[in-house]
């Protein structure tokens, strides 16, 4: 089973990539800043690491910092939520170590689609 | 696999509205270098944005983007946070609120305050040479596939060389290729000429390439994209195998970028001066005219949904629980059932009218929700209304955490935001009149709701003028309401201003509104089943009380008899139930009887003249007095016989049929039979106009008798 | 597949006509009910329900045609005389008296109103050309309640306007 975990401030959006990924057959877990994600990543494994950029107590791109911190996450594909696909966003993802960003508005199919990139 | 995620859409709706709250609330608290509230509105706009994108709620995202780039400016320092930025600001929360009120409603919004704000957000964005114009608003990737049209089934050749630390970054090759198998059958060849010995190899580095060979009908973007974002970490050749003329242009590129250039890039600087200028003089005065109607489309069908905490439901599982256990005893008791079991049965029931008093209490509970919830409208209010009258005025909020019924709170929303505007507009004075009368030059208006007994009370107060006693009395006399010789007491004479077409300001003003006056405020209030008062001390203040029931469902009534016909009398009403004592009944000019209680003369009302009914016993002496008050007011009801007190349910006369005089409500009886509930305040009206009428027609009776005509009516 | 087509292809009478079902053909459906010796019908539609009479209890100061109200499955329910509104026939409570219940959507309400009336009788099949202006003189109904005349074999029903029956009028204290 492979898990996800969902991590965005915003409860509709947060549910809305959970429902997605639970009808495609992953499992997820979820947490609402990022300091919430961090603690929900020490204390399981995850397969990947979906997050958002803007969030109160730590935003996504120190999250994914912090994340490869951890010796379980060093590999962990971490993918970015954001509006902004600006070339800035993609060097301050890579510089913090993210594997990848998926734009929003985000696109149910395209999401599962493009996952298949670093999961199974 | 089509994923539906339009159940999500309510929980996004009220989440918004949660986020234009907090933007709202927010940024009239705004100081300057406050990070983190400034962080919180951005983040709050964000969300919305983002939500908006994923539904297709385009015009949100539009009007939100721009709103956002705002925000990240002043977030980020680029721009310094103005007083005048934030009145745009607070311009845009309503916007948005429009547009997803609409979205809610399922209805259109009022584009023309959308545009004008639209315009004036780019304006100001243009204004700063600082400001990053921003790339694009809803892009998706596959936007640039211009290029390519392959969906015949083509064969590619790709070349993939990764850098050494590929993995480092969470990119694995076989997830790639997995994604790339998607689009077709795919054949790889790894390349191995790098891999060192053994030794050598760093397990966390990767040294193999690969050539793989594609058959798929999707374009070369597709292809790409499933690289995008290893671009940066590798070299990588797409090429097509039947044509050749591609191949010079894209091979060999060690950087391929993904041709996203943003279409749109200049929404800033294109509009024309005029048209701002004219644009903004044009609706200067178009305040909020759509939602009316979608309200009132919306409250015909609005279920809504409640937030309640998970302690309410848990107490409500137990309860639930104890009712089952209840139950089964019962029924087992009934089973087998003697004489010898009668107490056990009625200790069985004493358990279930436990159970269902608390069952009903904690449901009621519920519902109830704190009046913060109508109180957060305001603060926006009096900061809109202080700017538009010019008058500097602070509002106090106290006791929002005071609970009522969902539905009660909702449809005091209106009243009170009338109330408040009252107070501003006709209660604080302007500043040069209070410096002259001696107070400070900021008026002060106070909301507060407490408890008392079954009710909550609301008060709005103002430090302002007072209510002009005179003026008013004199508006009650032009209109006839009131002749010169009508002595009243203060407390009536404010209470004039509730009668219709009441108004002395001397041009109705702007934000006090036409046709919404006092009257329906506090005919609103009363269909609520409340009541509303003033007071008011000139140079003072004025305080204006609403007294609402806490729940509208449910009432402890007293059952009587009048004639055949069986009432409910609120049992909060009741001071005392009585057999009236002949020595204390007295008759006063005519025909209004008086019953003594203790100091108190208290007018005795007959029901049955009052419904026009039969009824057992017609006299006072033969009868039983319930003796009831309302505001103050004490009346003696004559019934003929009391029956039970019992809990009732509230059933609305007017949904099916209208509001009747002196009657609130009604409910079912345990027979099944219809009950009318007793409105005090109603038969006290009742009352008065009756002997009104019967005045007016002794009168007429005395005057018509000296000419001799005989009347004869009886009523 | 078009359900009237299927109508229209069954025997009605005959060996193999199908008995008991009604088949909605074109046109509406009317309840025609008595009042006194006369015939009147109403759309079917709005008829919720079709009770026996009930004495209901009295609303203060309501005008006498109105009787009361009736606990109908919890909800209140309004009863209008039909008889003693339009003046027509003896308004008498018998074993026979029934009261219709009517509940109509307006613009911003919905009500449910009980109505008694003598008897009910037929359901009819009315095709909207079939409907005859009612005779503007004349009658105890007045104008506003018409919808029109139409003929039913020897009988003429008149039809009458549920949107104007269900509206209230404003309260007097008789």
């Amino acid at each position: 089973m492979t898990k996800v975990l969902v991590v965005d401030d915003s409860n509709s959006i947060r549910d809305m990539v959970s429902f997605t990924l639970k009808s495609a057959g992953y499992e997820t877990a979820e947490a609402k800043d990022g300091q919430d994600g961090l603690n929900k990543a020490k204390s399981a494994a995850f397969d990947l690491v979906i997050s958002d950029v803007n969030m109160p107590n730590m935003d996504g791109i120190e999250l994914c910092q912090e994340l490869r911190k951890l010796p379980n996450f060093k590999f962990t594909p971490i993918l970015m939520l954001t509006t902004e696909s600006s070339g800035d966003m993609k060097m301050r993802g890579k510089a913090a170590g993210a594997t990848g960003w998926l734009v929003k508005p985000f696109n149910p199919e395209k999401l599962l689609a493009t996952i298949k990139r670093v999961v199974r | 696999m089509s994923v539906d995620l339009s159940q999500f859409i309510p929980s996004f709706l009220e989440e918004s509205f949660e986020g234009l709250e907090l933007m709202e609330s927010s940024l009239l608290n705004l100081e300057q270098g406050d990070d983190e509230t400034i962080n919180s509105i951005f983040r709050a706009a964000h969300s919305i944005k983002g939500g908006a994108g994923t539904f297709g709620f385009n015009g949100v995202t539009e009007f939100t983007h721009l709103v956002e780039t705002l925000l990240d400016e002043m977030r980020d320092g680029r721009r310094s946070i103005e007083q005048n930025d934030v009145e745009i600001l607070l311009e845009s929360v309503d916007c948005m609120r429009l547009l997803i009120e609409a979205i809610r409603d399922e209805t259109e919004c009022d584009s023309n305050k959308i545009n004008e704000t639209s315009i004036l957000l780019e304006h100001t964005l243009a204004f700063d040479d600082n400001a990053t114009s921003d790339t694009d608003t809803n892009t998706n990737v596959d936007e640039n596939s211009a290029n390519d049209t392959a969906d015949a089934l083509s064969k590619w050749q790709i070349t993939f060389i990764p850098e050494h630390h590929l993995v480092q970054t969470g990119n694995d090759p076989l997830f790639l290729f997995n994604a790339l198998a998607d689009l077709g059958e795919l054949i790889l060849v790894a390349n191995c000429k790098e891999l060192p010995a053994l030794n050598d190899i760093d397990a966390e580095e990767l040294y193999l390439s690969w050539q793989l060979t594609l058959s798929t009908k999707a374009s070369e973007t597709d292809i790409r994209e499933v690289f995008e974002w290893v671009e940066d970490e590798c070299q990588l050749t797409v090429t097509k195998e039947e044509t050749t003329d591609k191949v010079a242009s894209e091979e060999s590129e060690a950087m391929v970028e993904t041709s996203n250039e943003p279409i749109i890039n200049e929404p800033v600087n294109s509009k024309p001066e005029p048209q701002i200028s004219s644009a903004i003089a044009a609706d200067k005065n178009s305040s909020i005219p759509v939602p009316e109607k979608a309200a009132a489309n919306k409250a015909k069908n609005d279920l809504g949904s409640i937030r309640v905490g998970v302690d309410k439901v848990d107490s409500l599982i137990n309860l639930v629980g104890e009712l089952v256990i209840t139950q089964s005893m019962l029924s087992e008791l009934g089973n087998d059932f003697d004489l010898s079991k009668v107490e056990k049965l009625n200790s069985g029931l004493e358990e279930l009218l436990q159970n269902t008093k608390e069952l009903q209490e904690s449901v009621m509970r519920i519902r109830m929700l704190p009046i913060s919830f109508a109180f957060n409208r305001f603060p926006r209010l009096v900061h809109d209304l202080s700017k538009k009258t010019g008058k500097e005025i602070e509002l106090v909020l106290k006791g929002e955490q005071t609970e009522l019924d969902k539905t009660v709170m909702e449809q005091i929303g209106d009243p009170l935001v009338h109330l408040v505007r009252n107070a501003v507009d006709h209660g604080i004075e302007p500043a040069e009149a209070r410096i002259a009368a001696g107070k400070s030059q900021k008026g002060t208006i106070t909301l507060n709701a407490y408890h008392q007994g079954g009710s909550i009370v609301i008060e709005i107060n103002d430090d302002g003028g007072g209510i002009n006693r005179q003026a008013v009395f004199d508006k009650a006399l032009e209109k006839g309401i009131v002749d010169e010789n009508t002595t009243l007491t203060d407390t009536q004479v404010f209470d004039l201003i509730f009668e219709p077409g009441f108004s002395t300001a001397k041009e109705l003003s702007d934000i006090s509104g036409r046709g919404v006056g006092m009257d329906v405020v506090k005919k609103n209030i009363q269909s609520l089943g409340g009541r509303i008062q003033v007071e008011s001390e000139p140079g003072v203040g004025s305080t204006f009380r609403v007294n609402l029931p806490l729940t509208l469902a449910i009432l402890d009534g007293q059952l009587v008899r009048v004639g055949s016909e069986i009432y409910i009398i609120p049992l909060i009403t009741i001071v005392e139930s009585l057999q009236p004592q002949k020595d204390l009944i007295n008759r006063v000019s005519g025909d209004m009887v008086l019953y003594r209680l203790r100091e108190d003369n208290v007018p005795v009302i007959p029901i049955y003249s009052l419904f026009n009914i039969a009824s057992e016993f017609k006299d006072v002496e033969s009868s039983l007095l319930v003796v009831v008050e309302d505001d103050g007011q004490k009346i003696g009801l004559m019934v003929d016989d009391l029956l039970a007190q019992q809990q009732v349910v509230i059933k609305s006369l007017n949904d099916n049929y209208q509001q009747v005089e002196g009657i609130s409500g009604a409910t079912i009886l345990g027979d099944g039979s219809v009950a009318m509930i007793l409105d005090i305040s109603g038969i006290i009206s009742m009352a008065h106009k009756k002997s009104e009428m019967v005045q007016k027609h002794k009168n007429n009776m005395q005057f018509k008798a000296t000419q001799q005509i005989s009347e004869g009516a009886s009523f | 597949m078009d359900i009237q087509m299927l109508a229209e292809e069954i025997p009605v009478e005959g060996e193999h006509s199908l008995e008991g079902i009604d088949f909605i053909t074109s046109g509406e459906q009317y309840l025609a009910f008595l009042l006194g010796e006369e015939q009147y019908a109403i759309d079917i539609l709005c008829v919720e329900e079709i009770r026996s009479w009930e004495n209901p209890t009295q609303i203060p100061n309501s005008p006498n045609y109105i009787k009361g109200a009736i606990n109908m499955r919890g909800i209140i329910v309004p009863i209008v005389d039909l008889r003693m509104k339009f003046n027509i026939g003896e308004a008498t409570y018998t074993d026979t008296t029934v009261v219709i219940v009517l509940t109509v959507e307006t613009t911003d309400k919905t009500r449910t109103i009980g109505f008694v009336v003598d008897a009910v009788s037929d359901v009819l099949n009315v095709d909207k050309s079939e409907i005859k202006p009612a005779p503007a003189f004349g009658g105890c109904v007045p104008q506003s309640y018409l919808e029109g005349l139409v003929n039913a074999g020897d009988n003429v029903v008149t039809i009458l306007n549920v949107k104007a029956l269900q509206a209230v009028e404003p309260h007097q204290l008789s």
